[in-house]
């Protein structure tokens, strides 16, 4: 390199009358190696930050995927002491506000006090309506979120009420304002005529329609109330209707009625429950809930929507059960998955009010933060000594800890639970499926049914597509890529590699409306034909061959060798044109005119306009040039040594490209497979277009898929941002990456290789 | 070759079925590229022909016969027993086909459907008269039938056949006055909404900086004012050439005998293609082509023009090919020239080649996740706090658009211009070095020049490549119908942060998305002929430099 900056020239040009060291020269060579150095300087900083850029995308997608996969975490507070708790009775029940500013606790006195979620200040207290001489026996809870309680009471009646928080904006400062409703009346209500204490209670509102049920040891005791308002004068007036069961023999333990009045759920016994269908009053059956003798149920409680029964052990286990049906149409309670919190007895079960995750809190302290359909235990940790009482606010977000006279306020930080390597790609058993399945539904009606996540069946879409148009594509793209390589006339090759580089340029977005608007409908149109041409192609082109060599050497010397391929355009074309024409003919004949109705009635294959026959044309056509020009390269490369040689010792052209060229170009064509696969993989427009986007795991050519990428170009603009959505389709974006950046990879090695050992031979 | 086969089995163990198959291979390649671009070819330049209007008597089996007009534009041999099994009152004997004619018979807003399918064979009596009218509307769709009158405003002015040239007359006029409303409302009011909207930013600015006295805030009501009062002078304006566009109207009847009442300023043209010769024919044609690629869509995208996709596209394309260029060259020059050649160096060019072959998609949720959540949300937090909360660049756009598609495009042009750089014979370089020059102007003086094809070959084939994405671009600013175009008389000219309609997207979402696809379908045939042929003319360009050069360098290797 010349390096000008400390270098005065040597050079005796002095005799030729030139100083090259004069001030301003040397002045110049230094500006101009400032320059150059600059320049090095630049070019280094700019091209490092492209390439690192570049690479940014892949941990920019990381970045947004990982927090999914990251367990909850807790953040505790001090436990705080405050003098008003020392003078309540035992509390019965602790809940939190949405706005995290505000609790509630009941206690066995029956008085609800409200106080402040942070400091723990007493703000309000509303004694209830409990006549005198009576103790609150048992609580039992609506649904998650709607805040609704029934006290079963020591004389046999019920009171239920709601706890209700309004937020009003005076001068514009948030103010929240607790209350208690008793929509019912303050009234209690009768439950069980003989007066006795209701020890377990069970609640539930189904469309102005409450139902009660109460428990006195062994006996069950159910009231169904309907509730009128007056559309004038906005009086109540209550019917109450006495549902008669059949009895129970071992003492009740938990009562659950399902939200939608279909089923009354009776744990009784050690481990035992006792399912009502209370369309027909009638026992559905009595289910054995815990297998091992020793333990019992210690709690039970339902998860949002009220679908799943959660019931925790005396041994820190916790099982969700759902109501299935069966093959014969009726209906089981099955035990789904189990969970496992430490090795005490659970005592609380806290159900989320927006996911189907759950708190749970046992007998030692300890606190569980689990999610039932991803089965993931995202954090166990100890939160308190010995007995304790939770509340877990709506938004999940903020834990309050009753124990001991003290309250603690526990920060949960828990933004994807839903998310599990198992939800993603295993089977999983949603609420209200008959089995276990991979299902991908992003978006629910109501928050009751969760979104299913499972990225099963679009990774089968995606290779489903790939691999039809892998069929289509690979045979067609590598035999042309060996012909064009090994035998085609180089006048014509010169024509031909135009034509296939055009088709490799023509946008996806074409072939997909192609594909979608005129392939799909005539498809459907000409099965027969479809068929018939497939069939009829290979054999046609045979005969045409050997037609040719049969024909006098007078005519056939005047085509030149390596054009084959122009002569059988229009045998191709004739083929082509009488299996379409003939596709009806052969439907009135074979299939009663409508080979699309005989697949479906019968052979009962489905058919779909937009299949993955259509997808497998469409997408063939966009991988065939991919295919082909690596293929072509590198069969076009094979030393002409090695070709010589071959034909020199005799063997036929065809015996030499099959034993020597194909066998040394093979590791280029395996790698011009891979990058086609690497392409189908990714293609979104195409499979957007052309099929209808049904996420179905089914390998029959008839139906539509659902590809990753296509996926994600219809779903992304909706999602919210940061969610759990947003992240699993970013993850779907980390998987096409990582996919092809593989597959690519792979192919380029490979390549490099061969190249390398072409140079040597 | 040259042995000769004697029978079919020799033939075989020749190993020549094999070639043949290959060889069928490539013709079917070249037949499917080709018939490709043939059907788009056929049915997009279709389009916009006149067809000739068929009047026919129509009768179902068991049903009143009823007259129908319209253009014939699909006709299809279908099996008997399918119609059948369709529903349709079939006769069991007869031939083992019937034909299925679909009809564009218009006049949506009478029929309530623009398209019928109808059966060949119970079509009788077919005729095209020649004063049957077809009038194109910038709502309903097109209208067929009898011209009864013409009137202006309500006044009868002309009757029967005099019609005809009376319509003809008014229709320039309302175009002319269509030209007129179109620059009112776009670019005289437009700019006064640009202008009040920049006052409510800058109120609001102000407000945020706690600077907004009373002196700031009697300014900008002045200018507020100022605004309004210009305004007031266009809506008056507006509303004398409103009245005037509707004063004319025409009545025509339909082939069944109902009478309609059209709007003059509901007409863009009338014609009688029954009645044209051929050098009219030609001409509609091309004036329908030249309306085609330079005016505004109408009806939801199913008529008129796509001047702004195609607008928007080019900007897109410019925008990114200003960003791809520099970035890619200076990479490639490191890459090529100034990195340490080693196994690192091939690691990182293995590495940007693949990257190449990653699905656009994934840089479309990079772009939508990196660039305009994270860049254009804190550009937005930096820069713009006045419009919060409505995002400037925290939303998909122009920008983003064209930043996307410069990442997509760039291991292309950093590809081809490594190639480039590669191609350089080494003595040329000594030469240059030799004879004193620093390597910088080594670079600069004589490689770079000498590389300058292969860049543009890079550059050529990336615009092509990023003129026929799609996918991306849904996720990072391109939408179904922009109400104006990123470039305009108002300040900043250049909206960056506007989103653009794109002809591969309007394809997508005209062909997939409209209400009336039927009607929509020979569109999406014309706008992907056009992007076909820019692609292609695109790609012939690539070639041509590439081949170009290559010549050019054997000279000099040798």
């Amino acid at each position: 390199m010349n390096d000008l900056a400390s270098e005065t020239m040597t050079a005796t040009s002095k005799s030729l009358g030139l100083d090259f060291n004069t001030p301003a020269l040397q002045r110049k060579r230094r500006m101009r190696a400032l320059k150059d150095r600059f320049a090095r300087w630049a070019v280094s900083v700019g091209g490092l930050a492209v390439l690192g850029a570049i690479t940014l995308i892949f941990f920019y997608l990381a970045y947004v995927v990982l927090p999914m996969f990251q367990g909850a975490s807790l953040e505790t507070r001090k436990p705080v002491q405050v003098a008003w708790l020392n003078e309540a009775a035992a509390p019965l029940l602790l809940t939190l506000e949405e706005q995290n500013q505000m609790a509630m606790r009941l206690d066995q006195s029956g008085k609800v006090q409200f106080f402040d979620a942070k400091k723990m200040q007493p703000l309000s207290s509303v004694q209830l309506p409990i006549p005198a001489d009576v103790r609150i026996a048992s609580v039992g809870q609506d649904q998650p979120g709607s805040n609704r309680v029934a006290l079963g009471l020591s004389n046999g009646q019920v009171l239920v009420f709601q706890h209700v928080y309004k937020l009003s904006y005076p001068n514009d400062v948030q103010t929240i304002t607790p209350s208690i409703e008793y929509p019912f009346g303050e009234a209690p209500i009768k439950l069980d005529p003989q007066g006795r204490a209701l020890d377990h209670m069970g609640v539930s509102l189904n469309s102005g329609t409450l139902m009660l049920a109460g428990s006195t040891g062994t006996e069950l005791h159910v009231l169904s109330l309907g509730r009128e308002e007056n559309m004038m004068t906005g009086e109540v007036t209550l019917s109450e209707e006495r549902v008669a069961l059949p009895q129970i023999a071992e003492p009740i333990k938990a009562l659950i009625i399902d939200p939608r009045h279909l089923w009354l759920y009776v744990v009784n016994g050690r481990a035992t429950a006792d399912v009502f269908d209370m369309r027909s009053n009638s026992l559905n059956g009595r289910y054995k809930l815990l297998e091992d003798g020793k333990l019992e149920v210690s709690n039970a409680t339902s998860l949002l929507g009220g679908i799943s029964l959660m019931i925790g052990d005396s041994s820190g286990g916790i099982a969700q059960w759902f109501m299935v049906r069966e093959a014969d149409g009726k209906a089981v309670l099955k035990s789904i998955r189990s969970f496992q919190l430490a090795d005490s007895p659970i005592i609380q079960i806290l159900p989320e009010e927006r996911r189907k995750g759950f708190f749970a809190l046992d007998a030692k302290g300890n606190l569980g933060i689990f999610h039932s359909t991803a089965h993931r235990t995202l954090l166990v940790e100890p939160v308190a000594e010995g007995q304790a009482l939770a509340a877990l606010s709506p938004r999940a977000n903020r834990v309050l800890v009753e124990s001991d006279g003290q309250l603690q306020r526990l920060i949960v930080d828990n933004p994807h639970p839903e998310i599990s390597w198992s939800s993603l790609w295993g089977k999983v058993w949603y609420e209200n499926y008959d089995a276990p399945g991979y299902v991908w539904q992003s978006t629910s009606a109501s928050t009751d049914n969760e979104p299913k996540l499972s990225l099963a069946p679009l990774a089968f879409g995606t290779l489903k597509a790939a691999f039809y148009a892998m069929l289509l594509a690979a045979p067609l793209a590598i035999a042309a890529a060996i012909y064009t390589a090994y035998f085609m006339a180089p006048a014509m090759r010169r024509k031909v590699k135009p034509v296939i580089e055009l088709m490799e340029a023509l946008p996806t977005v074409i072939l997909g409306f192609f594909a979608g608007l005129f392939l799909a409908p005539y498809v459907e149109g000409h099965l027969p034909g479809i068929f018939s041409l497939l069939l009829f192609t290979p054999i046609g082109i045979l005969l045409a061959g050997y037609l040719w060599s049969r024909l006098p050497e007078s005519i056939r010397l005047r085509v030149p060798d390596g054009w084959e391929s122009a002569m059988l355009i229009p045998v191709i074309l004739l083929i082509g044109y009488v299996s379409l024409a003939m596709s009806g003919h052969v439907e009135n004949w074979l299939f009663d005119g409508n080979m699309r109705m005989w697949l479906s009635n019968d052979l009962g294959i489905p058919f779909d306009q937009r299949n993955a026959l259509v997808v497998g044309l469409a997408m063939g056509f966009a991988v065939i040039p991919n295919i082909y020009s690596i293929a072509e390269d590198a069969v076009f490369s094979v030393p002409k040594s090695l070709t010589f040689g071959s034909l020199a010792l005799g063997a036929t052209p065809w015996q030499t490209l099959a034993r020597v060229v194909i066998l040394t170009a093979s590791p280029g064509i395996f790698s011009a497979v891979m990058i086609g696969m690497g392409r189908a993989v990714g293609e979104t427009m195409i499979v957007l277009m052309a099929t209808g986007n049904t996420a179905i795991m089914d390998m029959n050519i008839f139906e539509g898929l659902r590809t990753l990428a296509a996926n994600v170009a219809v779903e992304m603009p909706e999602s919210e941002v940061g969610g759990t959505h947003y992240r699993v389709l970013f993850l779907s974006a980390l998987v096409l990456l990582g996919f092809t950046f593989v597959m690519n990879t792979l192919a380029e090695l490979v390549r490099q290789r061969l190249r390398v050992k072409y140079a040597s031979l | 070759m040259s042995v000769k086969q004697n029978n079919l089995k020799a033939w075989f163990k020749s190993g020549s079925p094999w070639i043949w198959m290959n060889a069928g291979a490539v013709s079917i390649a070249v037949i499917m590229t080709l018939g490709l671009l043939m059907v788009i070819a056929v049915r997009g330049l279709g389009h916009f022909w006149p067809a000739d209007i068929v009047e026919a008597d129509y009768q179902i089996p068991g049903q009143e016969a009823r007259v129908m007009a319209g253009e014939i534009t699909q006709i299809e041999e279908v099996p008997r027993a399918r119609l059948a099994a369709s529903g349709l009152p079939v006769e069991a004997e007869g031939g083992e086909f019937m034909t299925r004619e679909l009809f564009k018979v218009g006049n949506r807003d009478v029929y309530g459907a623009d398209f019928t399918w109808v059966v060949g064979e119970w079509l009788s009596n077919q005729r095209t008269p020649e004063n049957l009218t077809a009038l194109e509307r910038r709502e309903w769709g097109n209208f067929y039938g009898y011209l009864v009158n013409v009137k202006e405003a309500g006044v009868l002015v002309a009757e029967g056949d005099a019609s005809w040239p009376a319509l003809q007359e008014r229709i320039e006029r309302v175009e002319q006055l269509h030209t007129q409303l179109v620059r009112l409302e776009k670019k005289d009011i437009g700019r006064i909404n640009a202008g009040l909207e920049r006052i409510r930013l800058q109120t609001r600015k102000l407000e945020l900086q706690g600077k907004l006295n009373d002196v700031a805030q009697a300014e900008l009501d002045a200018e507020r004012a100022q605004w309004d009062a210009e305004y007031k002078v266009l809506e008056t304006e507006l509303i004398a050439l409103n009245q005037a566009f509707n004063r004319d109207s025409v009545t025509l009847k339909t082939v069944d005998g109902r009478e309609v009442t059209i709007s003059m300023g509901k007409v863009v043209r009338a014609f009688q293609p029954n009645a044209m010769g051929m050098g009219e024919k030609l001409s509609f044609y091309f004036a329908k082509l030249w309306e085609f690629v330079s005016d505004d869509p109408r009806e939801a995208n199913t008529e008129g023009g796509i001047f702004p996709a195609i607008f928007g596209t080019v900007m897109m394309t410019l925008i990114m090919a200003v960003i791809v260029t520099p970035f890619g060259v200076v990479a490639a020059i490191y890459l090529r020239e100034y990195a340490k050649q080693g196994p690192l160096t091939r690691v990182i060019r293995i590495a940007v080649n693949n990257l190449a072959g990653v699905p656009a998609i994934v840089y479309g949720v990079f772009g939508l996740g990196f660039f305009v959540y994270v860049l254009g949300g804190s550009l937005d937090r930096m820069f713009f706090p006045e419009a919060a909360p409505a995002p400037t660049f925290g939303t998909p756009g122009l920008l983003w658009a064209s930043l996307t598609l410069a990442i997509l495009t760039l291991p292309v042009v950093i590809v081809a211009t490594e190639e480039g750089l590669a191609r350089i014979p080494r003595a040329v370089r000594e030469g240059s070095l030799a004879l004193g020059a620093t390597k910088v102007e080594t670079l600069w003086r004589v490689v770079l020049p000498m590389a300058s094809p292969a860049m543009m070959t890079g550059l050529i084939l990336a615009v092509a490549r990023a003129a026929g994405e799609v996918a991306p671009l849904m996720l990072v600013g391109v939408v179904k119908l922009a109400p104006s175009l990123p470039v305009d008389g108002n300040y900043p000219y250049l909206h960056l942060d506007q989103k653009i309609m794109h002809l591969g997207f309007h394809i997508y979402d005209v062909g997939f998305q409209s209400p009336n696809v039927e009607a929509a379908r020979p569109l999406v045939y014309a706008t992907a002929l056009l992007l076909v042929l820019v692609i292609v003319v695109l790609n012939m360009a690539a070639v041509y430099i590439r081949n170009h050069l290559r010549e050019k360098y054997k000279a000099l290797d040798h």
